[in-house]
């Protein structure tokens, strides 16, 4: 294949990622243009840079460890009257569910519910259904229990792009409780 | 006149719990377990006239924090050493819970907020499978064919089983030598007289059995043991003799 002079490498960039129906990897983009990974960046990071610009009405976002087209929020109201609108938000149990399975991955039901102290079933049925998490192997302990993981779909869910971009633990050091003042 | 009741919805008995906590503004790690109850019960009571059908997972915790305060009302033993300072509070594992439900709790707060703003967000639909039926990916294999591959595969083995024909099979090396020790070994540990037969049980392989019977030859040739039959067809009985001491060892093998 001929090298390919930048403004022809964008080109075809955006082509790759008009057509592609998950998030690209500057790697895969890389390997099909003959063109070194960091130059890829680059030309995506101009792209983006010329949505901006330009107030396209789509813009160039990094999710689920690639990068894909996706629309402004600001139009959203008009798409919906193309569109059907996505389906109902997650309910709080499904959340809190999809929440501790996020970060504990691979986790077994029983454990999602010992970090609740409710029953998890129909909410990890739902974020089955719609996608959001899967079955990731059994533990080998006794009963077998299935381990859940979370899906690329997630990650574009809730616009994040790898699992290392997840929001960081508030996590509390345990202090001594105060032993004066016991009711 | 309908009277409309609203119970606020909480997510279990932890959430329900966390919410009496921030509500009373108590510190988590000092929780006043009998307020916490009373009120725990008032939402449970209120709660109950709305969906009989109220969780297990509730009243279960009840329980939990009735236990922990009925165990926080019995004395303590007088504190006779520094060990028993130590005494684990009843409400260290309830709290260490709480804490940890209270972590992702906060996260699925932060799950909603982008679950909300990417919601106003679209995506490019592909249908893959309308993709995949109008441009049929291309056969990696290229012109190769069924025969050609199969061609492909037995000349390889026919390379493999060449290469196998020269694996060379290195034999357990076993001496006479070896065995005379072996042989003289159970003597002494069997002064009363070693059986023929049990010398030989327990050996696998043919040259094993030859070695030792030539090992027991030599040994009978240099007179170091004795053999005995009591009649005909019984066991054979080997003896060190007593006369030559069982000094003798293998060293002195000759040929």
């Amino acid at each position: 294949m001929p090298t390919l002079f930048p403004d022809e490498a964008k080109s075809v960039i955006e082509a790759l990622l008009f057509v592609s129906g998950d998030p690209l990897t500057a790697k895969d983009i890389a390997e099909i243009l003959c063109l070194e990974e960091k130059e890829v960046l680059n030309f995506l990071k101009e792209i983006k840079a010329d949505c901006e610009k330009e107030r396209r009405g789509f813009c160039l976002v990094e999710v689920a460890g690639g990068f894909a087209f996706s629309t402004r929020p600001e139009h959203a109201a008009h798409i919906e009257k193309l569109v059907r609108p996505r389906l109902s938000s997650l309910s709080q149990a499904a959340l809190e569910t999809l929440a501790i399975i996020a970060y504990q991955q691979p986790v077994a039901r029983s454990e999602i519910e010992e970090i609740r102290g409710v029953k998890c079933e129909s909410a990890i049925n739902t974020l089955l259904e719609r996608g959001l998490i899967e079955e990731g192997g059994r533990r080998e302990t006794p009963g077998r229990p299935i381990l859940y993981r979370t899906t690329p779909d997630f990650l574009k869910y809730l616009g994040i792009r790898s699992l290392e971009d997840l929001p960081a633990l508030k996590r509390i050091e345990a202090e001594e409780p105060d032993r004066e003042n016991q009711d | 006149m309908v009277y409309k009741i609203k119970v606020p919805v909480f997510e279990g008995p932890l959430d329900l719990l966390l919410h009496l906590i921030e509500k009373n503004e108590v510190d988590i790690y000092n929780i006043p377990i009998a307020l916490i109850v009373q009120q725990y019960l008032e939402y449970l009571a209120l709660a109950r006239e709305v969906d009989l059908e109220l969780t297990s997972e509730f009243l279960l915790m009840v329980c939990t924090l009735l236990a922990i305060k009925a165990r926080m009302l019995l004395p303590r033993h007088a504190a006779s050493s520094e060990e028993e300072e130590e005494e684990e509070d009843p409400r260290r594992e309830l709290v260490e819970k709480l804490l940890e439900y209270k972590i992702y709790k906060e996260v699925a707060g932060e799950f909603r907020e982008k679950e909300i703003l990417w919601s106003k967000v679209f995506w490019r639909e592909i249908d893959e499978a309308k993709l995949l039926k109008e441009f049929p990916p291309l056969n990696p294999l290229g012109t190769v064919t069924m025969a050609d591959l199969f061609t492909a595969y037995n000349h390889v083995l026919r390379k493999y089983e060449k290469k196998r024909e020269v694996v060379s099979i290195t034999r357990d090396e076993i001496t006479v030598r070896e065995k005379i020790e072996y042989i003289l070994n159970r003597l002494y540990k069997k002064p009363s007289g070693l059986s023929f037969k049990s010398l030989f049980s327990g050996m696998s392989s043919r040259s094993e059995v030859i070695v030792t019977f030539l090992a027991l030859l030599e040994l009978a040739r240099r007179g170091t043991v004795m053999l005995r039959q009591a009649h005909l067809f019984s066991d054979i009985l080997i003896f060190l003799n007593e006369s030559k001491g069982g000094e003798d060892s293998a060293d002195s093998v000759s040929g």
